[in-house]
Formats: structure tokens, sequence, C-alpha cells
């Protein structure tokens, strides 16, 4: 993982990273329905400038590349099966429902952090970026408060 | 020869693109195969069980962070165009707050949540729907709060410039913390009756 992470900086110039993606690609999507809207948007706008394309990007490349290789490896290993991954005690609507939020929560704190575990934590953190070691931090004691709350769901 | 490749125009963009791809490719493969594709084994770290996630992560920051700043030393690695996340301080405390407590209830992080997707996790297809709303929610909002969303800012600000130090004695003291939390973690996992096999695999 170490090298796969070193190679992006070597060949890209930049690091790994995984929520860049999906914002782009949601903006993408809402540009084909608004595209006056989008492109006047604060926040936005900046994606669509001089008639960029937001989806001509290194981080959606890579995550086109995330999905076959983490598919190839599922397949060779055999563990591609239809399953929902939950603790014992909780039923899988319930699973559905906290999986759900769970994302939501992560979708925007990778928005106001500027990038997720990958792009933050993982990437930001090998070039000992300041920010990115507080964020990485700050990462696991939010996990291990979350967890202490919701032991229920996955012990 | 020196690095960053990208940002010097030796090959096309759809060779880029491909680079990109292949190097997605690898993330993807060795996340999966590191068994991050199960809610339930990424999630056992923070109930101590499981240390996958710590020694992954460890291991891939010092790795490359050794890599990364021997090759700027060396100056092989051409730091000024090597893009290095912007520090602003106040949401990424906050933000990175909010990631540890959502991965909790979620069972994922983004790029965890793909893998498992690609694997037939039904549950990361919610966990993806989710990234969706959370990212729409915020871009509505991040304009009206334009001054929390950039506070704390500092440029390129690394550790060791913070510290006084230099990047040798930071990815010294990370390395050995490193083998530390390797050396605790398999400790309670063994205490705790093995690592959490992902589901799928027998």
């Amino acid at each position: 993982m170490g090298t796969v992470l070193l190679l992006s900086y070597l060949i890209a110039g930049q690091g790994l990273g995984a929520s860049g993606a999906f914002a782009r690609f949601e903006y993408f999507v809402f540009h084909l329905f608004a595209p006056q809207a989008v492109e006047n948007h604060p926040v936005m706008g900046s994606y669509f400038a001089d008639g960029a394309n937001p989806l001509d990007n290194f981080l959606v490349y890579l995550i086109l590349g995330v999905f076959t290789g983490g598919f190839i490896s599922g397949i060779l290993a055999g563990r591609f099966k239809k399953a929902v991954d939950k603790g014992p005690r909780i039923t899988v609507k319930i699973r559905y429902i906290l999986a759900l939020s769970g994302g939501i929560i992560m979708g925007f704190a990778a928005r106001m952090a500027r990038g997720c575990t990958s792009g933050q934590a993982l990437s930001g953190g090998a070039a000992l970026g300041l920010g990115s070691w507080a964020l990485m931090m700050c990462f696991f004691a939010g996990g291990f408060i979350g967890a202490y709350f919701l032991r229920r769901q996955w012990q | 020869m020196t690095f960053p490749l990208g940002p010097q125009g030796l090959y096309s963009a759809f060779t880029g693109m491909l680079a990109a791809f292949v190097i997605g490719i690898g993330f993807g493969f060795f996340l999966e195969r590191g068994g991050f594709s199960s809610a339930r084994k990424l999630t056992a770290q923070f109930y101590l069980k499981d240390f996958a996630v710590l020694k992954v992560m460890f291991t891939a920051v010092v790795v490359a962070g050794l890599g990364f700043w021997w090759m700027v030393r060396i100056g092989m690695l051409d730091l000024s165009s090597t893009y290095v996340n912007s520090t602003f301080l106040w949401p990424q405390i906050v933000g990175g707050l909010l990631l540890g407590i959502g991965f909790a209830v979620g069972g994922y992080c983004p790029g965890t949540s793909c893998v498992a997707a690609a694997t037939g996790k039904l549950d990361a297809l919610f966990y993806l729907g989710g990234i969706f709303v959370g990212v729409f929610i915020y871009t509505m909002i991040e304009h009206g709060i334009e001054k929390f969303h950039n506070s704390g800012s500092m440029g390129e600000a690394y550790v060791w410039q913070w510290l006084g130090t230099s990047p040798g004695v930071i990815l010294l003291a990370a390395s050995v913390m490193a083998v530390g939390s390797f050396a605790l973690g398999t400790m309670a996992e063994r205490k705790s009756g093995g690592v959490v096999q992902p589901e799928g695999a027998e």
C-alpha cells in the first residue's frame, strides 16, 4: 500500500484519494440537469471553469481503478459474494440505515476537511502535512468515541 | 530524471489517465487483500480486536513517507510541483472527528466502501449513496460557512516544520510508533481470539 501511494506521488505528483471523485461525479450529474445553476454556484462553479469537465481528473480515473482492483482481488481470493456485513445483534434493515447515515456523515465531513481518510490521513499523512496529521488523530479519536456508543451494532 | 513525472508533460493526457487507473487498481487490490472490504473487520479496530486499520495505515504512511522525503532530500522529487494537502486546521480537526464518528456508524470510509461494493457488499451500496447525500449537504452550506471552512489556514505546512525539526526525525518517531503499535496490536489480537475474518472468506 505504501508503495502504491509513493508511486502515485512520483508519477502523478499527488497522493491517493476517494471522496473527491464522488463530489466530481455528483457535480457532473447536477450539471446535466441544471448547467446554469451549477456553473454559477459558488462551490460547484469552479469545477466547470473555462468549460472544464470535472470527470477529467486523476481522482476520477483512480477511483474507477479502485473498484476494478477490489473486484479483481475479491474474485482471486474467493471473497466475491453478495452479502451484508454487519454485527450479529442487528437486523439487515438497521444495518442499511446505519450504513447510509455513516455515508452521509463521512461525505459531509470529507468535504469539510478537504479529503477523507485516503486523501488526508493516508496521503497527506505520508507527506507529513500538518493538517493531515491533526485530522488523522481526530479520526481515531472520533472512531473510538463513536464505536463506544455503537458497540451494540458491531459486537 | 526527476519526479513527479505528470506535471513535466512527458506523456499524453491519455497515458496519465491510464496511469491513474492502474494506480487505482493497485490501491483497490491491496485494500481488498488487506480485508478492508469488511465493515466488521474495519470497525474491530475501535474495539481493539483487530489492528489491521492501524497497521496498514501506519505502514503505508511510514513507507511512502520515507520514500517521499528521501527523494526530496536527494533532489529527485520536486516538492514544488507535488500536491500536498494545504492545512486548514479547524475544518480538518472537526472534519476528522466527524470522519471517525461516521466510520463507526457506517463501517467504511469512502475508499474502502468502493472495494466492499466491488466484492458484493450490499450495505456498502447504502454507504455509497450516503456519501452523495453528505457531499450534497456540505456543498450547499459551504459558501455560508466560508469563514469556518477556511479557518486555521497555514498553507502547505508540515509536521516537522511545526515542531522545528526535520522530516527524518518525524519519520523515525513514526516508525518507532508503528513498530510499538504492531507489537501491542498483535498482543491484543491474540488476547481477543484472533483477527476478524472478512465475510465470505472461508
